[in-house]
């Protein structure tokens, strides 16, 4: 093969593990919008917020220091080693949970029945409230964090490629990094487990019933604001994994709740309302990202990452104004 | 009691339809406009000018501008910071290639280049709706954005990529650089804040405006009845964008000074001309400055609690303003989904009959 169409798959290679990461964020934009008609903006810092959370349990740190250490001259910090990531894991879950449980009592609940752009601007609101809280909490700092998942490029693979190429072209062989793997694959289980769960288990049924329509569920007896925080808690749980995953990649700081900016191409491409189309949206997007990056970008003077993905789902808007998978828009008088 | 409208008799359709049809808010408004015109230039230094008044006015006619967009047409739009920066840039070419053109008509033509691109970027909204459309404007609000760091041209090859603008004056007094006296940039802005704004309300009750509010609230409906999509729909953002980019170049030139794209005309003020635009109320004139004046004083005031008497470490202090703001437009929401311009209209209805309600 020649070396440049060896270029061509490695970057398409990269494009469909960056699209998973996109797609891990979306995901949790679809679920939401599914079930309640909120389009959540707050999924990013949510990321954020779980992704701290977890650093700061793996590394016992003290809530609210910098206040607490402002207001009464204190030198706290630390109240331990750190827990143990399994367990910090599971702690931070249930931070998530009970924060989609505070969010259902402060805020939906009295936001019942007005019109999406109000819900969309709450949560630009919430987004607002847990960046500042994140922050106090926890620090602004950039944080590392390490939760055992394997890093760096994968010489094994770097092995395989170098022999494809002609001899004697010099080619190193593909970088592929094996946490983006990591993150493929957990992607493909948290989709995995989403859909058994929403298809096997009386709760994924009733999630489905209000996803459909909102007042047929509450004839039957579904309660929508259980369902609600069941929903929440699951975003958080999208939330905590998209946060570990870039985390991981980027370090936890501030810029990780711009991964929202990210996602939201995706959702257009895809379509708000379906979860495959969050997946596919997700790897157009990151292929035709990288490989325009790679192939047209040079032409304009590069740094095209920004936009490019919007042109791209405009172009494909214009032609299915819903997205490629959304429920058709039949609107009426 | 103080506000009443027993024995104010209208006896033409002119009079009913002003826009202070109550005599004691019409006394009110042009008070108002007096004391602001004839007596704060006498009082106004630097501090109130620079992080006080100029913002405030200048976020109004931000706010004005998206709020003939999404508050009157219904299209949401998150590409306010691009367009504001499409003002600032134009502003400043036409500032440095044309020296001696009057800044009044620099400003102005800066809003019409705005025009065109906000109705090039509008085209989409005939196809796409709601929410695809909001994440749509984001491509113009990041393309701009990255135009005007990218091509040299723009910022004339200076090399720290910055926008500077130069002294211009009006009738000898220098309104942009660092020599304009706090009174000149104030009364210039509060001109053109005047001006525009009389023109959006008028615009926004007469057969355009009417246009735009039957797209907002049916478009197919409005459609079969007449109301021409394409016309409407790219009428109202290039008067919006008309709006946003004239004061995105009195922000740039007489506000500013100095600016870099992405820092001055982020993503960030893309949020905060929207949150202003809905806590003051969609489709309002009077909530578009309320709106401005909530989220512009807020952030003053409390980093004057928070750094100047609690004496806190600025980041903290940080943290708690960004923490509140998006506490306060949740809590604002929750309390009052149509705006502070609503709360305005519900407590000029308990005035009326202050203090003997039936």
């Amino acid at each position: 093969m020649s070396v440049a169409l060896l270029n061509l798959i490695e970057t398409t290679l990269n494009g469909l593990m960056a699209g998973v990461m996109y797609s891990l964020v979306a995901l949790g934009f679809v679920l939401i919008f599914k079930a309640s008609g909120i389009f959540n903006f707050a999924q990013g810092v949510l990321a954020l917020f779980a992704a701290l959370t977890l650093v700061a349990f793996q590394t016992g740190q003290v809530p609210f220091a910098h206040l607490v250490n402002a207001i009464f001259g204190t030198e706290l910090h630390k109240w331990g080693p750190g827990l143990p990531t399994f367990l910090a894991i599971l702690l931070t879950m249930l931070v998530m949970v009970a924060l989609a449980f505070l969010i259902e009592r402060l805020v939906l609940k009295h936001l019942i029945n007005q019109e999406p752009i109000i819900l969309f601007m709450a949560t630009i609101g919430l987004a607002y409230f847990l960046e500042g809280f994140g922050d106090l909490m926890w620090g602004s700092d950039v944080k590392a964090l390490d939760v055992g998942l394997p890093s760096g490029g994968s010489f094994w693979w770097e092995d395989v490629t170098r022999e494809w190429a002609a001899e004697g072209s010099g080619y190193y062989g593909m970088y592929v990094d094996l946490l983006d793997v990591s993150a493929a694959i957990v992607a493909v289980a948290l989709v995995v487990v989403l859909s058994l769960f929403s298809q096997y288990t009386a709760t994924g049924r009733a999630l489905r019933a209000v996803a459909d329509d909102h007042q047929a569920a509450l004839s039957v007896g579904i309660s929508l604001r259980t369902i609600w925080v069941i929903v929440w808690s699951i975003a958080g749980f999208v939330a905590l994994v998209a946060g570990i995953m870039w985390g991981a990649k980027s370090g936890v700081q501030f810029s990780l709740s711009l991964i929202a900016l990210k996602a939201l191409p995706v959702l257009i491409l895809g379509g708000f309302t379906s979860i495959p189309g969050a997946i596919v949206g997700g790897l157009i997007i990151g292929v035709g990202e990288k490989l325009a990056e790679a192939y047209f970008g040079p032409m304009v003077g590069g740094a095209i990452e920004n936009w490019f993905a919007y042109m791209l789902a405009l172009a494909f808007l214009l032609f299915r104004p819903q997205g490629l998978f959304g429920e058709r828009i039949i609107e009426r008088i | 009691m103080l506000y009443r409208e027993a024995g104010d008799f209208k006896t033409t359709y002119r009079a009913d339809q002003q826009t202070f049809p109550i005599r004691s808010e019409r006394y009110l408004f042009w008070a108002a406009m007096a004391v602001a015109f004839l007596v704060v230039p006498f009082f106004i230094n630097s501090y109130w000018e620079k992080s006080v008044l100029v913002p405030l006015l200048i976020w109004s006619l931000v706010a004005l501008g998206l709020n003939i967009l999404t508050g009157y047409c219904g299209q949401v739009s998150l590409g306010t910071g691009g367009f504001m920066a499409v003002g600032a840039f134009a502003c400043y070419k036409l500032m440095t290639s044309f020296p001696d053109m009057p800044i009044i008509f620099v400003v102005l033509a800066s809003g019409g280049v705005t025009a065109l691109v906000g109705t090039m970027f509008g085209l989409p909204s005939l196809r796409i709706k709601g929410f695809y459309l909001a994440v749509a404007t984001l491509a113009a609000q990041f393309f701009l954005v990255w135009i005007f760091n990218k091509f040299p041209w723009f910022y004339n090859y200076s090399a720290s990529g910055q926008i500077t603008a130069p002294e211009r004056t009006i009738l000898g007094v220098a309104v942009t650089g660092p020599n304009a006296p706090s009174w000149a940039t104030y009364l210039l802005c509060l001109s053109f804040v005047f001006v525009l704004a009389w023109v959006a309300r008028n615009l926004t009750r007469g057969r355009i405006g009417r246009a735009w509010m039957a797209i907002r609230d049916m478009d197919i409906a409005a459609e079969i009845i007449g109301v021409e999509p394409l016309r409407t729909k790219l009428s109202a953002f290039a008067v919006s964008s008309f709006y946003i980019g004239t004061a995105g170049a009195l922000f740039f030139s007489v506000y500013l000074g100095a600016a870099e794209v992405t820092e001055a005309f982020g993503i960030e003020k893309s949020f905060l001309a929207l949150f202003m635009v809905i806590i003051g109320g969609l489709g309002s004139i009077l909530g578009s400055f309320l709106g401005a004046a909530f989220l512009v004083l807020m952030p003053v005031a409390l980093k004057n609690l928070f750094v100047g008497t609690l004496g806190w470490p600025t980041d903290v202090a940080t943290h708690i303003q960004i923490m509140l703001i998006g506490g306060l437009i949740v809590f604002f929401l929750i309390v009052e989904p149509h705006g502070l311009a609503q709360l305005w209209r519900l407590t000029k209805e308990k005035l009326r009959l202050w203090p003997f309600p039936y």
